[in-house]
């Protein structure tokens, strides 16, 4: 993949509201991958962990928003917990999925959920999803 | 001894077992978990961006209820322990938060507090050795698989629960019932949490390395103290041993159901029926129902 970078770019509004949002400083992450290697999820992932921090340095947050990594992030923290520059990244996870929400509307339609699916789950998943699936 | 508890929505729906062997098995170690006189549900997310001091209303509510009965706070469901635990830091660490949610639900809450796992207490004011004297069952025979995932330990900085990497407060648990310790490598992953209503499966697979880590352990049971962890764990068995073969379904207990089991209480009331996969023909082949 080709990517043109510019000061512009790399500061741009969205990675500036990611940081303001996270509270987490992108430029910490020195991409040792340690994240992604700790990751339950990543085999189901389009976008490793790492490389998502790795794109928001760089700017490019479009290929981020439309991978499907940030929707399959339980923010279970075992990244954070080992990370060793401490970056939290289940809270930029968060932010980038509230930002793409806030612009495009919720992830999910509440009332188009199965009934089975409703009639079954425990009501902490429901509680779950719903915040982390609509703004 | 009386300690104001904290249910939570599924302990109260559909984790009815879970909620009763903990009020039974506490009551015959003589301590009274008490329910809140009110209470509602706490989010069963920790809000993760900064400007989300909505999401603390919740929990916090909950906070200023268990002030006005006690000083602790006990708390049976991981999840709900994770997201009390962590909103109270808030509370009282953070001053500008502190005063925005207070200010928002007229209360003048500072963290005061203190939120405890049952396993803390079991751990703290019953101890280990007190516990296992209480057992009137012989689990001798039974290996157990402790499963954790995600919200009893992380983060660790502000769960500071047990050892992230390598916890132990649910092996002595289990060696303070008499039963053995399945130790597999998998009992801190996540299961998939939330992700599992909405992604089934994605988050299949995540249990399943789990289920196989603990059976290849030599595990009779797993057990577990989320609701959530409990379901996406068991309910999917079947499928799973017709895609993986040789796989073995195993049962998914809490802990405070193996808790009473363990103190000789009437199971009857632990809801072992409504599990996926049925824990009561290996419980009654060791002997313990």
């Amino acid at each position: 993949m080709r990517i043109q970078l510019s000061a512009a770019k790399v500061h741009n509004d969205f990675i500036r509201k990611v940081e303001e949002m996270s509270g987490q400083d992108l430029l910490k992450c020195y991409q040792c991958g340690e994240c992604s290697a700790g990751c339950p999820a990543a085999f189901a992932m389009d976008l490793l962990p790492n490389q998502v921090i790795r794109l928001l340095q760089l700017g490019e947050h479009e290929a981020v928003l439309k991978s499907k990594t940030i929707w399959l992030c339980a923010a279970c923290q075992q990244c954070y917990t080992r990370c060793p520059k401490g970056v939290d990244l289940s809270r930029i996870m968060e932010a980038v999925r509230d930002l793409l929400m806030l612009e495009q509307g919720d992830r999910i339609v509440i009332e188009k959920l199965p009934a089975e699916t409703l009639a079954e789950f425990p009501q902490q998943a429901f509680i779950s999803g719903f915040r982390k699936y609509t703004a | 001894m009386r300690i104001p508890y904290y249910p939570g929505c599924t302990l109260s729906t559909k984790a009815k077992g879970f909620d009763q062997a903990a009020r039974q098995s506490f009551a015959a170690l003589g301590i009274e978990l008490a329910e809140l006189k009110t209470w509602n549900c706490c989010g069963a997310t920790f809000p993760l961006s900064r400007d989300n001091l909505l999401d603390l209303v919740g929990p916090v509510r909950n906070l200023v209820s268990a002030a006005a009965e006690g000083d602790k706070l006990a708390v049976a469901c991981s999840t709900c322990f994770n997201v009390l635990k962590r909103s109270n830091l808030v509370m009282r660490n953070e001053e500008d938060k502190r005063e925005k949610v207070n200010f928002f639900i007229e209360a003048d809450y500072a963290g005061s507090v203190q939120v405890l796992h049952l396993l803390e207490i079991l751990r703290d004011e019953v101890g280990w050795d007190n516990l296992a004297k209480a057992v009137k069952k012989n689990l001798a025979d039974l290996s157990v698989a402790p499963y954790y995932g995600c919200m009893f330990l992380r983060p660790p900085k502000e769960m500071g629960f047990d050892d992230h990497e390598n916890p132990q407060i649910l092996e002595n648990f289990i060696r303070a019932l008499g039963a053995q310790v399945a130790d597999y490598p998998h009992r801190a992953e996540c299961c998939g949490n939330y992700i599992a209503a909405f992604d089934l499966e994605t988050t299949k697979e995540m249990s399943y390395l789990i289920l196989a880590s603990a059976r290849k352990a030599g595990a009779d049971l797993i057990v577990t103290g989320c609701p959530l962890c409990q379901f996406n764990l068991d309910r999917w068995q079947q499928d799973l041993a017709m895609k993986h073969g040789g796989f073995r379904p195993i049962p998914v207990l809490y802990d405070t159901q193996l808790l009473g089991i363990a103190l000789g209480l009437d199971a009857t009331t632990f809801d072992l029926d409504k599990h996926y996969v049925d824990p009561r023909p290996i419980l009654a082949e060791k002997g313990l129902i």
